[in-house]
């Protein structure tokens, strides 16, 4: 991006060469940063995923030891979650909070430096166990990306120590984060800007910055505890030494699913951009997304053990648990209904980002549903560790927070780069990846609700079909993805030059900078009225 | 700071309390490991049995259930002693006091220091399980070669639930670190003794 940002004749001082990254305290190009280390996980998780899928193409084993099928799983679940959708996140508020709310840059700008660099180093160990492991030097995490105890403690290989390192970096490049982006927001909002004027993207990123600084610590707290039953004699989740691997998962998901809302709040919010802008309104009922965004932040502290339901609790505690995740339900659908809303009525057209947003609110929801489904206890009996739970977190994980990132690059690329992207292609890439990410997941509910366990490398014979086609749609789907790399890389390059607006409907202070904004995005702080 | 923004607290203070929130969440994830046991102790859902008993006159034998009630014995992998139950289930009334009887075998040239670790599965059965005497209140001593029969004495309360109809009670040895010493007189053959 550095050519199109160059070209521009602004009088700023912006240091060159490779020390230009490296040293940089400039919120955009740490998003860059961000958006591209995302976008280059994307690629390796996805490999990780065609392997799994290619696997599961057949019954039987063909390609693979079921030993390093393990280590595909865990790895790609990792490397999506901490590596793909996370830092995309990040990568967006480095580049938009601070022009929404009509900042400079952000607050603590060195801060940000080091919350960006410490990635490639957590990643590059976590890789680096692959390597060696198919190097045939011992084996790479293959504990699933929940890595219970005992599988990760008594029976992990030796890389989970590296593994445990590199989650401590990951997690406090994350607290580092969270804490620059509260700081900004309270601190660098231009006169007029109170809370309530804020645009949705910046509110969700607010609250998923609380959650981060509420449940990362709690994350290195469970990793800093297998280390030591690992390594220092603890028996913090071993049974002969009076701990209990039961503690690990209650504690695991005490972090676990404020995990999950914060890899989709940011995504509502992107969400809450874009539908406004192109159904040319205002968005509908905005105080009521700000308080069912908070609402949902609360409730997700007390619904943990959902996913633990068959540890044999106490009835009582399967229904708290039961209820309280229903009760998540009510803020989303505010959300979902609030959308539709905006959408009533409004001229609207289908350019590339409205088209993913609308294919999340869509299929975000079919994702809330199995959601629902499966937080009643009985009937989770039988969804429990199936592929009826991997098409669930998919749809609202892959077709939900990484189609709002899509639609979100595609939305503020014009502005980032000054030029328009090609929307020919930008359609194609639509069309080719939400249908073929549905062959990929749909049929994933029917094997999962038939019995088929999740996290295996064979099948009986019965499941084959439907894993034909996911298969199929998986390789679809991943090849789908270069077109959007090339599209992006052409925008950079050239292309019509963008408006300051970008878009017709567009609304807010990011679209009043030119396009590509200067260096520091405002250095007089702008009036709100 | 600029002036000219919204900024109500400066940014050291902001970074001071995070970072508090932090520390404090780190503190919590283990503040959760009391917690839990707390919370399991009273409950006695995690399958952890309670400690020594001593038997109350009023329980009473409630003879119109049975319930079978099952033996397991593991070593965790560092034990090389050979450890069963010497009967693999018996059948009790609610309210009975029953001995059933273990056995260790120490087959090593070493003096070796153990302790038992009892779990009931299903957990929600745990809390009326309840042991008058066991092996696994205190440390076993095995001297080299030596065999051991291990007592343990429980009744089932008649309070529970009727749904469950089979318990399994499982012990786990572990080796007391750094207790396993060369014996000074090894006896052939090896010696029973019984230590009720
Ligand atoms: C209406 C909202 C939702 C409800 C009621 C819900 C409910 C559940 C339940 C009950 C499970 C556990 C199933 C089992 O393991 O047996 C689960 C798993 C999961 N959910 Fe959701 N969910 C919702 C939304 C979300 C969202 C928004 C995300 C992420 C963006 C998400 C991500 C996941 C993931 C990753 C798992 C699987 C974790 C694992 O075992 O690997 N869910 N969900
Ligand atoms: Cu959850």
């Amino acid at each position: 991006m550095s050519a199109v940002i160059e070209a521009h004749d602004h009088h700023d001082h912006k240091p060159t060469g490779i020390g230009r990254w490296l040293f940089s305290t400039n919120h955009k190009d740490i998003g860059t940063m961000y958006l591209w280390f995302s976008f280059i996980m994307f690629f390796i998780g996805g490999a990780m995923a065609l392997v799994i899928r290619a696997e599961l193409f057949q019954p039987g084993l063909q390609f693979v030891e079921p030993e390093f099928f393990n280590q595909m799983t865990t790895l790609h679940g990792l490397i999506m979650v901490f590596g793909v959708i996370m830092p995309g996140f990040v990568g967006l508020a480095n580049w938009m909070v601070p022009m929404m709310i009509g900042a400079p840059d952000m607050a603590l700008p060195r801060m940000n430096n080091w919350s960006f660099w410490l990635l490639p180093g957590a990643f590059g160990i976590l890789i680096a166990s692959l390597v060696m492991s198919m190097m045939g030097m011992g084996s790479a995490p293959n504990f699933g990306w929940t890595f219970y105890a005992p599988l990760s403690t008594t029976y992990g290989p030796d890389s989970t120590d590296y593994f445990i390192f590199s989650v401590h970096m990951m997690g406090l490049s994350s607290i580092m984060g969270a804490i620059n982006i509260i700081a900004t927001i309270m601190n660098l909002r231009a006169p007029g800007m109170t809370y309530m004027k804020m645009p949705i993207f910046v509110w969700t990123w607010f609250i998923t910055a609380y959650l981060l600084i509420a449940v990362m610590p709690v994350l290195a707290g469970v990793v800093t505890m297998m280390l030591t039953d690992r390594n220092f004699g603890t028996s913090f989740f071993d049974a002969a030494g009076g701990g209990d691997p039961v503690l690990f998962q209650h504690i695991f998901w005490f972090f676990g699913h404020p995990e999950v809302y914060i890899m989709i709040l940011p995504a509502f919010g992107v969400i809450s951009q874009i539908v406004p802008t192109f159904a040319r309104k205002k968005i509908f009922g905005y105080s009521s997304m700000v308080y069912a965004t908070a609402s949902i932040a609360f409730l997700s502290f007390i619904v943990w053990a959902h996913h633990m339901f068959t540890t044999g609790m106490p009835v009582e505690a399967e229904l708290f648990f039961m209820y309280a995740t229903m009760l998540i339900a009510i803020p989303t659908g505010v959300k979902v209904f609030n959308w539709v809303s905006t959408m009533w009525r409004g001229s609207m057209t289908f350019e590339t980002p409205m088209l993913f947003a609308i294919a999340f609110i869509f299929l975000f929801t079919i994702g809330g549903f199995t959601g629902l489904m499966m937080c009643i206890t009985p009937a989770d009996f039988q969804y429990h560790d199936t592929y009826f739970i991997v098409a669930h977190f998919h749809y609202v994980l892959a077709t939900g927070a990484a189609f709002s990132i899509m639609a979100a690059v595609y939305f503020w690329l014009p502005k980032w780069t000054g030029n328009m992207y090609d929307e020919t292609l930008g359609k194609i890439h639509f069309w080719l990846t939400t249908i073929s990410a549905n062959v990929l997941f749909f049929p994933m509910h029917f094997v999962g609700l038939a019995g088929m366990p999740r996290r295996i490398p064979d099948y009986s014979l019965q499941f084959a079909e439907f894993n034909q086609m996911a298969s199929v749609g998986a390789f679809i789907f991943g090849f789908s993805q270069l077109i959007f790399l090339y599209v992006v890389i052409k925008c950079i390059r050239g292309g019509e030059k963008a408006t300051e607006q970008v878009w017709e409907g567009a609304d807010g202070l990011e679209w009043t900078l030119p396009s590509p904004p200067p260096f520091h995005s405002f250095t007089t702080p702008p009036q709100v009225k | 700071m600029n002036p000219n923004t919204s900024g109500e607290i400066d940014n050291k203070k902001i970074i001071t309390r995070l970072l508090f929130a932090v520390v404090a969440m780190f503190g919590f994830g283990f503040a959760l490991v009391p917690l839990y046991d707390v919370f399991c102790d009273i409950t006695g859902i995690n399958g952890k049995t309670g400690d020594q008993i001593t038997l109350s006159e009023t329980m009473k034998v409630d003879t119109s259930r049975e319930i079978k009630v099952e033996f397991v014995a593991s070593l965790n992998a560092e034990m090389p002693w050979e450890f069963r139950p010497v009967q693999k289930s018996v059948r009790v009334h609610p309210g009975e006091p029953t001995r059933i009887d273990y056995v260790a075998i120490n087959k090593t040239d070493n003096r070796i220091i153990g302790q038992a670790v009892p779990s009931v599965a299903p957990g929600l059965a745990a809390q009326y399980f309840q042991k008058t005497e066991c092996f696994c209140f205190t440390e076993q001593i095995l001297e080299a070669k030596e065999q051991k029969i291990m007592p343990v004495i429980f009744v089932v309360d008649p309070g529970i639930s009727e749904d469950i109809n089979e318990i399994t009670l499982s012990y786990t040895f572990f080796i007391k670190p750094g207790s396993e010493v060369i014996s000074e007189n090894v006896q052939e053959p090896p010696k029973t003794h019984y230590n009720n």
